[in-house]
């Protein structure tokens, strides 16, 4: 057996692609997106929890309180993430029982759904608020 | 290699995570009461919007109306409590503080179904 000294390689061997080389497709979007709306509407559960308990307390016993953090700009915008989040959460929870039904794996029909569930979302989302904004939400008082 | 698994374990076919489909099932079931209800959820909460405690004080007093929200906020909170546990899985690989988050994240997620379902009972009798 010939005499072959192990030459060190590790600086020779191809590095594997890391989240920084990579171009991040678009389905990697929809789907770290989806995680986070996740996370969001779970906050948004502590805020409809607080809103209930809001609403038995009555007027005087932080209904009140609600409505006047609610208001804020701070109030309308993590209002307005909770909605993003239900309704991009909604649609992209749509796809997924499509996923597990096995429609819609086709690399091309992924992607243009991803951006689909994109644009639907912000769009449902900017017209709840355009609706409630321009006074034709309320319609249940 | 000989398989050390004893016959039992290798029929039910769990591996080493000891249990099977159930958390992904319970996903998917909630997620499909849930797609209905959210929109019944974003048709309540829009039709709401300025209105006085009253509004929302006498449409939760219909039982329907009462036991809907119920309904939401049960699945929903259900619902993240199996999603919250997949990030913990996938993101937290020590087994102290994984057990630690998971008790923390269920015991907030309990805590608000408590004081969600409280407060639509009480609207519900008051």
């Amino acid at each position: 057996m010939a005499e072959t000294p192990q030459r060190p390689v590790a600086h020779a061997r191809p590095l594997s692609p890391h989240m920084t080389i990579y171009r991040w497709p678009v389905t990697m979007m929809t789907s770290i997106t989806h995680r986070f709306t996740g996370i969001g509407l779970s906050i948004g559960a502590v805020v409809l929890a607080w809103w209930l308990a809001a609403v038995s307390n009555g007027l005087d016993g932080g209904y009140g309180t609600f409505m006047e953090v609610a208001e804020t700009p701070l109030g309308q915008l993590i209002l307005f993430g909770i909605t993003w989040s239900l309704c991009y959460h909604f649609f992209s929870g749509l796809r997924h029982l499509a996923w597990d039904l096995g429609y819609g794996f086709d690399k091309r029909v992924s992607e243009r759904n991803s951006v689909l569930i994109f644009a639907l979302s912000i769009l449902s989302a900017i017209a709840i608020f355009a609706l409630v904004w321009t006074g034709h939400a309320g319609y249940l008082q | 290699m000989k398989s050390a698994e004893t016959p039992l374990h290798r029929v039910q076919g769990m591996g080493s995570s000891h249990t099977g489909t159930k958390h992904f099932w319970r996903e998917r079931v909630t997620a499909l009461a849930l797609a209905p209800l959210s929109l019944w959820f974003l048709y309540v909460m829009m039709g709401m919007v300025g209105a006085s405690v009253v509004t929302p004080a006498q449409y939760f007093q219909n039982a329907f109306n009462g036991a809907l929200m119920a309904a939401f906020v049960s699945f929903s909170l259900y619902h993240a409590g199996l999603g919250l546990q997949v990030v913990i899985d996938d993101y937290v690989h020590t087994s102290g503080t994984k057990i630690f988050s998971l008790l923390v994240i269920r015991g907030a997620l309990l805590a608000c179904w408590i004081v969600s379902i409280f407060s639509i009972m009480r609207i519900a009798i008051s």
